[in-house]
């Protein structure tokens, strides 16, 4: 299940010591956070939040309630578009494309957990752009790159190359 | 901070009870559904709240809980929970119900969608035995909860999640809030807002290209009885005829069908992914449309104006005209090996093109739909041509990178106006070019919207398009309609008749889909009978999704403004794409079978066909795989089909003579008939909703019934036996041998050649063809006791694996992506079926070493080639895109070679 394996990286990189028990629910796999004493988490961005706070890492959720708000926004935008496949992936890569412009992360001025499930999302898509396709989404890329990189966040995720030198510059004509 | 909304949007309901809720100062604009608000999503996105910070938070869970937020606490794990299986369970659930509810009428099937999550919602509320969601007081969970569910809740049968929605709806600023969203119009109020959204997804898109489940249905006595006295019925007098009298025109009180396949590209040999795209599905159509007795016109042509033409002409060093003359015939040809059936198969570079053309063009200027702008374009004067975005390259006037294209800087990756490039270069030549404006005319698409969004919504609804089709036509309405530009400078066109803008052509997109009016002129002159006839005439458009907005919108709207009672498209049927064994089909680099060579392969064309169609991307993306269709040839036509067919026919020649013999039905008998005839009825409802390889399906489930009817009756035991061992022997003979007639006419759409033959070894009758296919499927004894067949031999040949092989290696199907290729490509079974074929893993695995090897000294060879001529080197691109895109880490058979 991948949003389990997203789940244990993430545990992962934030340092938690005992990793949680986990099951899924439903057809859709909605992956439940077995607690031992209150009640299960059910769903991936409420687990990771609570994962996070768990860490006591907030700065993962953003700056303040707008930064916080930010960081929701991806978040949401991750598991309702990203992963609900009703958006074609070339509008989704379009959208990004468009914000990342002039942004390095997604929310604020430093990784956030929208980075790293935004990651891990979108990796399977990234794997499978040519590399035309990875240069007209080339903000994208790069930003995927920069977070590919970001030291413990990648774990159970292949590496993708990115950005290469190209065989078509003009030097050949 | 302000708040952006529009009314009958129900996600603006959550936002404005939010804010009406906790009180945050805020201005709030209503916008109309195409209010454009966020920068960097193209597609309208109400509600946006616009932050202080200049951000925007554009979706409505995220906007409610930071107003929530601004002054309470932080929400809660609980809160979240909610708000996100909000966003991710309930709405897909709601979307579905709302499209019921408010698109289709049917308000009654509201309760069985949502009934899954509103238990969810009631046992909740059950266990926690508080007033709100999360606690004593409301949260920003109930809040969006509430507004969720606000226009479909008011009528829920569960009580307690009725009693949490009428404590919500009491809450001070509730009430208000929805009556600013639906205006006190209910369900109405969303109907403009329902209609922008996607579809919900169907979920039957499950692929059948695994061999079908057994499921053993039961079958009921009335069943077999209907069967056995459809099974002692007549064969129709009328007689099939044999040869359609030309010209085919519109019969009143008969159904009238008109196909057309998307107009292939006349410089290119098309691949078998064009060929099953297009015209190698409607061919199957047409076929079948003739067994059901309908009046079916079949057209195709070739697509031969553009630049496409004008630079292979260059190419080749010959006119454009010689250069579609000469590939049309070269698409005549293979379409012919195909043994697709065109009624007639034209061309676009006619007079009756440019006759027709000029025609609508006129139309929608008179009608005021054209409208008229200056484009500054590049133009090099050494090569005299304007040039397009990828013929020119400059300095980048952003970050002054030397080498950006005329698109986007590879550099900073902007996205440029080729006018603005600094210093640019003529990538042919090297010249300077000068900017030149010129004007050009534009077909104004906002203005015809109205009208198409209300022939759409009759059309997609009474029609049968594929899922992909209404897909992509409703994402183009999404991002809104912008006017198209129609003329282009160049020379190889239809010409724009308007004086001032002589020396134009129009452009191909405009120009082509006329083509399929114009080949119907130089088929017949009464060719209006078809295209002005929208009452008598249904219209199929057969084409890869790649083709579905031109169909769908941009061809429909010149239609419309035309204003000339035009025959628009009723059913549009879009393929996803095939691939070849996981990669795509490449000219230059030489990977895939392309029409011409499918024929040197040996292999007959039925064969071709049905493999084509068997692993038709329907629904979904598929691929070609030799070992696949080696094994589908050997395990599905040899053994099952094939075998079938030719035991019943055996039987009759060795033991009884030739003759059909006496059959004495039994309850057994009773029940394959029953069975066969369902499979049958199946088989018709998916071809009437040009569902063709799920259709293929049934015929092959009926061999295999027939297969075992066969085994469990050992007629060639029986034969030996007493006399009423010897009558069982001739029934079960008797039974397979119909049962074989009736699927040489199921075959017929499929291989008509391998059809026909089993038709002539069994000399069934001419009339069987138009009986069986009859109503629901009419299942009856064509070849009676008596009746004398003909010489019985095998209809298939298996495929060895060592000539797959070799065919294999011939047109590179390495697989050289395969060890990286994600799973998003649905083929386990291939990479399964290749080691059935190939034995051991060793042997394959130096198979692919040589094939990597090959293909690098490929690429290389070919690199030398592409610094002549750009077009190459952009094909050499798209390889290098392709083959480098995938395999990201050298792989180590790579390694090694090096």
């Amino acid at each position: 299940n991948m949003a389990l394996r997203e789940l244990a990286s993430l545990e992962k990189y934030l340092g938690l010591k005992k990793p949680n028990k986990y099951s899924t629910q439903g057809d859709k796999k909605v992956p439940v956070l077995q607690n031992n004493n209150a009640p299960p988490l059910v769903g991936l961005v409420t687990i990771a939040c609570h994962l996070v706070k768990e860490a006591k890492r907030p700065e993962l959720l953003g700056d303040g309630a707008e930064g916080r708000a930010v960081v929701q926004q991806w978040l949401e935008y991750r598991v309702t578009k990203l992963d609900s496949h009703i958006e074609d992936t070339k509008s989704i890569l379009k959208d990004l494309n468009l914000y990342m412009q002039d942004k390095v992360y997604l929310a604020g001025n430093q990784l956030t957990l929208a980075d790293v499930l935004m990651y891990y999302g979108i990796h399977s898509i990234i794997l499978d752009l040519a590399v035309q396709e990875k240069e007209q989404y080339v903000n994208v890329a790069r930003w995927f790159d920069h977070i590919q990189h970001h030291p413990g966040v990648r774990h159970h995720l292949p590496p993708v190359v990115v950005l290469r030198n190209r065989l078509y510059t003009s030097r050949h004509h | 901070m302000e708040l952006f909304v529009s009314e009958g949007n129900p996600h603006c309901l959550k936002v404005l009870a939010a804010l009406e809720v906790t009180g945050v100062q805020c201005g709030v604009q209503f916008l109309n559904h195409e209010g454009k608000v966020v920068p960097f999503l193209p597609r309208p996105a109400v509600p946006t709240l616009f932050l202080p910070s200049g951000q925007h938070l554009f979706s409505s869970n995220t906007i409610c809980r930071y107003l929530f937020e601004l002054n309470g606490p932080e929400s809660s794990d609980q809160c979240n929970q909610w708000l996100e299986w909000e966003a991710t369970i309930l709405q897909p659930a709601l979307l579905r119900a709302l499209h019921l509810a408010v698109l289709q009428g049917k308000g009654s099937e509201v309760p069985k969608v949502l009934q899954g999550p509103l238990n969810v919602l009631d046992q909740s509320l059950a266990k926690g035995s508080m007033a709100y969601l999360t606690g004593e007081a409301v949260s920003v969970a109930d809040v969006v909860l509430w507004g969720a569910l606000h226009p479909v809740l008011s009528v829920s049968s569960l009580e307690l999640t009725k009693a949490w929605f009428d404590r919500v709806a009491a809450v001070r600023g509730c009430q208000s809030a929805a009556q600013k969203v639906l205006q006190g119009k209910g369900l109405e109020a969303m109907k403009s807002y329902m209609q922008k959204q996607p579809a919900p997804q169907s979920r039957d898109t499950q692929p059948c290209n695994s061999s079908p489940a057994e499921v053993s249905r039961t079958v009921s006595e009335e069943e077999m009885e209907a069967a056995a006295l459809t099974w002692s019925k007549d064969l129709n007098a009328c007689s099939y005829p044999a040869e359609k009298q030309h010209p085919v025109m519109p019969q009143e009180g008969n159904r009238n069908v008109l196909i057309t396949s998307a107009l292939p590209y006349v410089n290119n040999v098309p691949h078998l992914g064009n060929i099953i795209g297009c015209v190698l599905s409607a061919d199957v159509f047409s076929r079948y449309g003739q067994l059901r007795g309908w009046n079916v016109l079949f057209v195709c042509g070739t697509d031969e104006y553009g630049t496409a033409t004008e630079n292979k002409a260059r190419e080749e060093g010959l006119t454009p005209q010689q250069i579609c003359d000469k590939y049309h015939a070269v698409h005549s040809s293979i379409y012919k090996w195909f043994q697709i059936d065109f009624d007639f198969f034209g061309r676009t570079t006619t007079e009756k093109q440019t006759e027709i053309a000029q025609d609508i063009f006129w139309r929608l200027h008179k009608n005021g739909f054209l409208v008229e702008d200056t484009v500054e374009q590049l133009r090099c004067e050494n090569c005299q041509r304007f040039l397009a975005d990828r013929f020119v390259e400059g300095m980048c006037p952003y970050c002054s990178y030397p080498e950006a294209r005329g698109d986007q800087c590879d550099k900073c990756g902007r996205l440029i106006n080729a006018v603005e490039l600094r210093e640019p270069q003529c990538k042919v030549c090297r010249q300077t070019p000068e900017i030149r404006s010129s004007k050009h005319l534009f077909l104004d698409l906002p203005k015809l919207e109205t009208q198409l969004e209300n022939w759409l919504e009759r059309s997609t609804s009474s029609g049968d398009w594929t899922a992909n089709a209404k897909q992509i036509t409703r994402s183009w309405l999404r991002d809104g309609l912008k006017p198209r530009c129609i003329t282009r400078d160049l020379q190889w066109g239809t010409p724009v008749p308007h004086p001032d803008f002589k020396e134009k052509v129009f452009y191909v997109w405009f120009d082509a889909p006329i083509g399929y009016l114009s080949i119907t002129a130089n088929y017949t002159n009464e060719w209006e009978k078809w295209w002005k006839n929208p009452h008598q005439v249904e219209l199929y458009n057969f084409m890869a999704k790649d083709n579905v907005p031109f169909h769908s919108v941009v061809f429909p709207c010149s239609l419309l403004g035309a204003q000339d009672n035009y025959t628009l498209v009723s059913h549009l049927i879009a393929t996803e794409y095939l691939n070849y064994e996981d990669t795509k089909f490449s000219k230059s680099r030489g990977v895939g079978v392309f029409g011409d060579m499918a024929k040197d392969t040996g292999i007959p064309s039925d064969v071709w066909r049905f493999y084509l169609l068997y692993v038709r991307p329907e629904g979904q993306d598929s691929a070609f795989s030799w070992a696949d269709m080696a094994l589908k040839n050997n395990s599905e036509l040899l053994n099952n089909l094939g075998n079938f067919i030719n035991r019943g026919g055996m039987f009759v020649t060795k033991f009884f003579g030739g003759c059909v013999p006496a059959m004495e039905l039994q309850q057994e008998d009773k029940k394959l008939l029953a069975v066969v005839g369902w499979e049958l009825q199946q088989y018709i409802q998916l071809m009437d909703k040009v569902k063709i390889r799920d259709a293929l399906k049934h015929i092959l489930n009926i061999s295999r019934h027939g297969n075992q009817y066969i085994q469990v009756n050992e007629p060639w035991k029986k034969i030996k036996g007493g006399e009423s061992e010897r009558q069982r022997a001739g029934t079960v003979t008797g039974v397979s041998v119909n049962i074989a007639c009736l699927l040489s006419v199921m075959l017929l759409p499929y291989m008509p050649a391998v059809s026909q033959t089993i038709r002539d070894q069994l000399n069934a009758p001419q009339t069987c063809i138009n009986t069986m296919l009859q109503g629901p499927g009419t299942f009856v004894c064509a070849l009676r006791a008596g009746h004398r067949i003909g010489t019985v031999s095998p209809l298939f040949q298996k495929l060895e694996a060592d000539q797959i092989e070799a065919l294999k290696k011939r047109f590179g199907g390495q697989q050289i992506t395969a060890s990286t290729q994600p799973a998003a490509v649905p083929a386990p079974p291939v990479v399964a079926e290749v080691k059935v074929v190939d034995g051991s893993d060793p042997e394959k695995a130096k198979q692919l070493a040589e094939a990597v090897a090959e293909q690098v000294r490929s690429l290389k060879a070919e690199k030398a080639i592409i610094t002549a001529e750009v077009s190459k080197l952009l094909d050499l691109k798209k390889q290098l895109a392709l083959a480098e895109g995938k395999s990201p880490e050298p792989a180590p058979q790579k390694g090694k070679k090096k």
